[in-house]
């Protein structure tokens, strides 16, 4: 892997660019990895990179569909926090956040990760109480969060309007370290990473079955052709349902598109994003200058990746009414991804009931922010059989009912 | 030099000059110009910077295509920034400002970036900024963010003052798009019977074939077009709207169009825009093609345009570009040179890359004494911040010599059109690349689907390929006939229009230019003007391995401006598949995202902003509360009164005396928000067992029972007394915040479930005004209105009568939340003020006084009742709060039964409800947590309960807490240690919970 710096960019201006080589190859499938990761989209390529780095096991696929973060992982708002409420959220989200801090320099790739500060809204006594006591379990759990008052929230936001006749804004939750990163560039980042330990990142190959053997998961059948494994990952997002039908199990997980859009770029007027829950709606801007601005999910589930208009009303009329200067922008482009929602809104990294088989989904609305964590945790699952950090997450834990709620402290998961 | 040419104009009227100014600078215009065309017959080419790199940028385009010539439009709270000049009509006193400079937009130093071009490829800001890593933060992303963006942003106190409208619409057939295919598709359908709509996003009929110098049945395209509108407007079941720009089409034939009603009046009274949201049968698009430049050095100099565009400026507006060197690969770019020949001016020579030029439109240019080359491309444009000449080569040359180098004012180029096909992907129409005529086309075989597996969008004209006028009106026909039958239309749909127009040679692909350049050309070939992508960043692109278009597009941000591509995206992906050495299709497109054209977020929003953001739901005493002191509570859309607060208090003292006046006297709570549904039909008692844990079925009439309701999981989610009013009914109160989830709840399972049971519910919160009546005295005050009696024995603690007190019509339920005597009255709405009024005249030396949310709060702490929302958050059970009394185990199922039975629900270690008591007597913080030593496996501190409510108890004169404690309820007595503000503990002593009148003798008294 050819270094990336300042200086090789100097180098290659000499000579018109012609050194720079592939970020990740495009290699033919062997006929057997130790590990298959199913879907290359940040999760997926998380765990790979982790079971490189962490555990040395670098035999490993990494095969996607279609082109490499074309999921949620390129579709997302990009917030990146950790205030959860409840300890297995809170710890494997700060854990993902503090990896995000120095990711950049880790997979020697501009992940332009901003801590920017996230900040959610109180418009309502009741959300108030609920911040609270966010707070007061951040701060148990080593989370570095803030109640603040309008005050301070003014300050921070300029152009917040405080007093909404409908919902006048009581203060916030404030995570300073929080912020947002470059989405793309976190899988290109790690797909080259990988790439470099000599893994395989095979794009345009779906898998369309999974064979087994004795209780043992074998190899996955591919649109490229059969492909032995030692231990399968399957981490496909809105698709996980579908993969888990193939390797024989049933998952309790939903599939629902969640809308999104980006105003006209302008110059910077917002630093930090700003989420109000009570009204459904938040909003940073982008580097390049753009609203992203995103709200709720499709009332009925569905497979189709594209934007639908309802909730766009809703966002864009909660997020005028907190934002009223925003009124004459203009929106450039909607559009919609398929999140993986589980009963309690919490993801799953857990073994399968086929031996060596694992899954790791239904990070819905808000799985950007633990990528690195959740593919460490799920690494370290894989490579030892078990992991603190995805230990509550077990996909046995509906049955079980012992349930990781977050909706408790907040209306959306972002 | 541009200028206003001193004749013609097709759509201006010289007799009406309006002023405006640009940059401060007073210019002026004549009605009927764009802002574009107004400033290019002022001689104002260069219009603003690009986005990146601050490249000089003057216009390209005459339309909605348009990526360079943005401005910050008006002022004020109505300033708008990005707006493109292009599709912006001249008004009287419009002011513009150019974007994207500093300090000025002749000199902007932040164009510094373009002395270091070879530095500045795609994507190189993700090979570096990587140390120091806090430079990110702090320094480097500043910068960028400072130097991106485009216009400037709206100031952050700025409130809209213009008005949006939002309607609804329903059509057979939607026909998007009003040039000639358009009016021909919505004629045929219109005379078939079909109810059609016909939009067009410009202010004009028409489209291009007036300016291309269309023959329609044997008249000018202008004569056609114009009866064709006036035979529209004829038919009652058709309607047109001008200005409107077909948006989005989404499933089921849903359409959204953006309607600038008024943009070009500002402050007409009225709305400034409507968005449409139409669902049509059948959706037309017949948004014609888009012009796509040509790639070679200098492409992006102002004053290099397209040629269509070059035609509109000087046929629609008179306006010349000055002396123009024409670029071609096709024989429709003559018709500029034709064009700016005829109204008198300087075509030095056309540049044609194909080897020969024989049609009947270049044959016309050779006549008109215009000179062609074949075979010849551009070398480079030369030029500062406008073209001032070009240099020509050998179109198959590497491009390292000229051929001849002219003087010139402006380059028109032509590499070929696309047809607009965005409408048709947005709800999955597939394309197919049509390599005759170079460029992707809606596939007919496959289009969008609708609900009945049938095709719902088909495309008419140029947008399905058909460029020529005459092969267009035929399609389009055909197309408009097609949808009014498929709606059903059974009239006579008529028979096409013919159109004359000269035959055209084939074009020749071109996508750079020359076609063997070296790279110091290539980086100098503009892909995307607005993003500054340039042939070398895709070529670079490729070469790192982002093969995928998306990842190309992504990294080099091709298409990803605020026109999303129109111009770039097919030279972006053929130079692209060259790179990669694999045919265009093989490349395949990005996405079309909805909108076509960007939509302004107040039109989005509608009128529902400010006060109609949401409605505000009011209780009949709401003006009372208003003027007696209270301050509000927002709970959800209503507003309750948190507390009557007295002169000189402050809200704490008036919640301590509206607390202690209810246990001595008299407390009034307006509990008018309380849902109230009713649940009625034979299977009322059946479908209530179902949702509460409790059984509600054996119920007597004349009786109430408390109940919970959990859903599927056990967790509760509501509770509430349930009264039944005879047999088949059953009156359900909810809590505040829950009426309308539940009755949706009730819905759901009657609807989706249980189709088949005869229950019937209705939601009658708002029919009500209920009226909680609180303390020792209550009895004596209702007895005094007289009417009903309400004796004990009369009506016992749970019990429920009808009748007439002090005159109105009233339910009295004999219930209670405070632990007092209480009863809780409901009157129709239309009389609750009166019946407040009335408590409050004849309890005024009973020591009657309202009290507020804070109060209720405070009282039902007391007494240990729980509050849903406090004690339960969506992952408790009722068996946490000590309330198995109210789960049957006598039903075979109830909403939630399965869910409690699982293994984690019976854990015995589970935080159940428990009173505290603070050891010091102060009020534990909200939400505190109960930490005991050491951490857990992620090294976090281990927590044992949590406090769900915390007062203080003016009562008893100390806090007062309800938690959930680890094992709880066998652990009275025991002290434990709450995490307060730093590293503060708070002792507090597990009691329990409840604290007043624990026999309950008052509570039934
Ligand atoms: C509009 C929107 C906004 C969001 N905003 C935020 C936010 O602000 N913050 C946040 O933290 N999260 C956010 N999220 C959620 C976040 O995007 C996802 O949780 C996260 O990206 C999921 O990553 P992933 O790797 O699990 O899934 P994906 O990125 O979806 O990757 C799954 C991959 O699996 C592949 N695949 C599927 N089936 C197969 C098959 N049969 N064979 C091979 N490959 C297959 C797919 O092609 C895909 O590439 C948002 C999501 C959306 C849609």
């Amino acid at each position: 892997m050819k270094r990336y710096s300042a200086f090789a960019i100097f180098r290659e201006a000499l000579r018109q660019h012609q050194g720079w080589t592939e970020a990740w190859p495009s290699p033919e499938p062997r006929d057997r990895y130790d590990v298959v990761i199913v879907g290359a989209g940040g999760h997926g390529l998380a765990t790979a990179y982790y079971l490189g780095k962490n555990h040395g096991i670098t035999n490993v696929a990494v095969i996607d569909k279609g082109w490499l973060g074309g999921g949620n992982t390129g579709r997302n708002t990009t917030i990146i926090r950790s205030n959860y409420l409840q300890d297995p959220s809170a710890a494997i989200y700060e854990k993902s956040r503090s990896l995000y801090e120095t990711l950049s320099q880790d997979l020697n790739y501009n992940i332009m990760f901003s801590p920017r500060g996230v900040m959610m809204l109180a418009q309502t006594e009741h959300e108030k109480r609920g911040y609270l006591r966010t707070e007061r379990a951040n701060a148990l759990q080593g989370v570095d969060t803030r109640f603040i008052g309008p005050a301070e929230v003014k300050k921070l936001v300029p152009i917040i309007n405080l007093d909404g006749p409908r919902y006048p804004v009581l203060g916030a939750l404030w995570q300073a370290r929080a912020g947002t990163a470059r989405h793309d560039a976190v899988a290109w980042g790690y797909a080259r990473a990988c790439s470099a330990m000599g893994m395989h990142v095979i794009e345009q190959c779906a898998v369309t079955g999974v064979e087994s053997a004795g209780g043992q998961v074998t190899a996955v059948n591919t649109t490229r052709g059969t492909i032995g494994c030692g231990k399968l990952g399957i981490v496909v997002a809105g698709h996980s349902g579908k993969l888990a039908d193939m390797a024989g199990f049933r998952l309790p997980v939903e599939s629902v598109a969640l809308q999104a859009l980006v105003s006209e770029p302008i110059k910077p007027c917002i630093d930090v994003v700003v989420m109000a829950n009570t009204v459904h709606g938040y909003m940073s801007q982008s580097d390049k200058g753009e609203m992203v601005i995103g709200g709720g999910a499709d009332g009925y589930n569905n497979y189709t990746q594209r934007g639908s208009w309802h909730h766009i009303e809703e966002t864009v009329r909660a997020l005028c009414e907190t934002f009223p200067m925003i009124s004459r922008l203009k929106m450039l482009r909607q559009w919609g991804g398929i999140v993986d929602m589980t009963g309690d809104r919490s993801p799953i990294i857990s073994k399968t009931p086929l031996e060596g088989c694992f899954i790791n989904c239904g990070w819905g609305t808000g799985g950007f922010k633990a990528i690195p964590g959740s593919g460490w945790a799920m690494a370290e699952l894989m490579a030892k059989g078990n992991a603190p950090l995805a230990d509550a997450f077990s996909m046995y834990r509906f049955r079980e009912g012992r349930f990781i709620d977050e909706s408790v402290a907040a209306g959306v998961a972002h | 030099m541009s200028r206003r040419l001193a004749s013609g104009g097709r759509l201006i009227d010289r007799a009406r000059p309006l002023k405006f100014t640009f940059n401060d600078q007073h210019m002026s215009g004549f009605a009927g110009d764009t802002l574009a065309s107004a400033m290019l017959g002022r001689g104002q080419v260069l219009a603003g910077r690009s986005f990146k790199y601050h490249r000089p940028r003057g216009v390209v385009a005459s339309g909605a295509e348009e990526p360079n010539a943005l401005v910050g439009l008006g002022k004020g709270e109505r300033f708008e920034p990005n707006q493109r000049t292009t599709t912006t009509e001249l008004f009287d006193g419009l002011s513009a400002t150019s974007q994207n400079h500093w300090p000025s937009l002749e000199f902007d130093l932040l164009a510094a970036n373009n002395l270091v071009p070879q530095f500045l490829t795609a994507g190189f800001y993700y090979k570096t900024f990587l140390r120091p890593r806090a430079f990110w933060k702090h320094v480097y992303e500043p910068i960028i963010r400072r130097s991106a963006g485009l216009g400037r942003a709206p100031d952050a106190e700025s409130r809209d003052p213009d008005r949006y409208e939002l309607v609804y619409g329903f059509a057979d057939v939607l026909v998007i798009g009003g040039g000639v295919a358009g009016l021909q598709a919505a004629l045929a359908a219109g005379r078939a019977g079909a109810r059609v709509m016909l939009w067009e996003q410009t202010a004009h009929w028409g489209g291009r074939a007036p300016v291309d110098g269309v023959e329609i049945d044997g008249q000018p395209a202008d004569s056609w077009i114009k009866s064709a509108v006036e035979a529209l407007e004829g038919m009652e079941n058709v309607s047109l709207r001008l200005r409107c720009m077909g948006a989005g089409v989404h499933d089921h034939g849903y359409v959204l169009g953006n309607e600038r009603v008024a943009d070009h009046l500002p402050g007409a009274s009225g709305p400034r825009q409507r968005l449409w949201r139409v669902r049509a049968d059948r959706v037309i698009t017949a948004t014609g093609a888009i012009e796509r430049p040509l790639s070679f050095a200098g492409n992006d100099l102002p004053g290099v345009m397209l040629a269509s565009a070059v035609r509109d400026y000087v046929v629609n507006w008179a306006v010349s570009p000055g002396r123009t060197v024409v670029v071609t690969n096709n024989d429709d770019a003559y018709r500029t040179a034709i064009a700016l020949k005829e109204a008198g001016e300087d075509v030095p020579v056309i540049a044609d890359a194909r080897d020969e030029a024989t049609g009947a439109l270049p044959q016309k240019a050779r006549d008109l004494g215009i000179r062609i080359m074949t075979g010849t491309g551009v070398q480079k444009v030369k030029g500062g911040k406008t073209v001032t000449g070009v240099a020509l080569c050998r179109i198959d040359s590497d491009g390292s010599t000229h051929t001849e180098v002219l003087d010139c004012d402006a380059v028109a180029m032509s590499g070929g059109w696309s047809p607009v096909v965005h409408l048709w992907s947005h709800c999955g129409g597939k394309l197919i690349w049509d390599d005759a005529q170079a460029f992707f086309r809606p596939d007919p075989d496959r289009p969008p689907l609708g609900h009945d597996g049938a095709g719902f969008v088909a495309c008419a004209g140029a947008a399905s390929g058909a460029l020529g006028a005459g092969d267009g009106l035929a399609d389009a026909h055909a197309a408009g006939a097609a949808a009014a039958r498929d709606t059903g239309a059974t009239g006579d749909a008529g028979h096409p229009a013919r159109a004359e127009a000269p035959e055209e040679a084939p074009l020749r692909q071109v996508w750079i230019m020359p076609a063997r350049a070296g790279y110091a050309l290539r980086m100098k070939m503009w892909l995307d003007f607005q993003n500054d992508v340039k042939v070398s960043d895709v070529q670079l692109a490729a070469r790192e391995g982002y093969h995928s278009v998306e990842h190309t597009k992504r990294y080099t941000t091709l298409g990803m401006a605020t026109d999303q591509g129109k111009l770039s995206n097919i030279n972006g992906l053929a130079v692209l598949s060259d790179a990669l050495d694999q045919p265009i299709p093989a490349t395949g497109t990005t996405t079309f995202r909805p909108p076509y054209t960007p939509i302004t977020l107040g039109a989005i929003s509608g009128e529902a902003k400010g006060d109609l953001f949401q409605p505000l739901r009011r209780t009949p005493m709401h003006d009372w509360h208003a003027a007696n002191g209270v301050h509000w509570e927002p709970v959800g859309q209503w507003r309750r009164p948190f507390a009557y607060l007295r002169a000189g208090e402050d809200v704490h003292q008036s919640v301590n005396r509206e607390v202690l006046n209810a246990r001595s006297n008299i407390g009034l709570l307006d509990a008018s928000t309380l849902g109230k549904i009713l649940v009625s039909g034979p299977d009322a008692g059946r479908f209530l067992d179902m949702l509460y844990t409790n059984m509600m079925s054996t119920l007597r009439p004349g009786k109430c029972r408390y109940g919970l309701m959990c859903n599927e999981n056990g967790f509760l989610m509501d509770d509430g007394v349930v009264a039944r009013l005879d047999e088949q009914s059953f009156l359900v109160h909810t809590t505040s915040g829950g009426a309308d989830h539940i009755h949706g709840w009730m819905e759901d399972w009657l609807q989706c479930e249980w189709w088949d049971w005869k229950v019937h519910t209705v939601n009658l919160t708002e029919q009500f005004a209920q009226i909680a009546v609180v303390g020792p005295k209550a009895r004596a005050l209702l007895e005094r209105l007289g009417g009903m009696d309400l004796s004990r024995e009369a009506l016992p603690f749970m019990g429920w009568a009808e009748g007439t007190l002090g005159g109105v019509r009233a339910r009295v339920f004999r219930i209670s939340f405070s632990g007092e005597l209480s009863f809780e009255v409901a009157v129709p709405a239309a009389q609750g003020r009166a019946f407040w009024d009335m408590l409050l005249h004849q309890g005024r030396d009973l020591g009657v006084m309202p009290y507020g949310t804070e109060a209720l709060h405070i009282l039902r702490a007391e007494k240990g009742f729980i509050m849903i929302g406090d004690e339960t958050d969506g992952t408790v059970i009722p068996q946490d709060l000590n309330l198995n009394w109210a789960i049957s185990k006598k039903k075979d199922d109830f909403l939630g039964k399965r869910g409690m039975e699982r293994v984690a629900m019976t854990d015995p270690d589970r935080w159940k409800l428990v009173g505290l008591e603070t050891l010091d007597g102060s009020v534990l913080p909200h939400g505190a947590l109960a930490v005991v030593e050491g951490v857990n496996a992620n090294g976090q501190a281990q927590t044992e309960g949590r406090v769900t409510s915390s007062y203080y108890s003016a009562t008893l004169g100390r806090g007062i807490a309800m938690a959930l404690v680890r094992r709880g309820p066998d652990r009275m007595g025991e002290v434990l240690r709450f995490a307060g503000a730093h590293d503060a503990r708070i002792e507090a002593r597990i009691v329990d919970p409840v604290l007043h009148d624990k026999d309950g003798e008052k509570l039934h008294g």
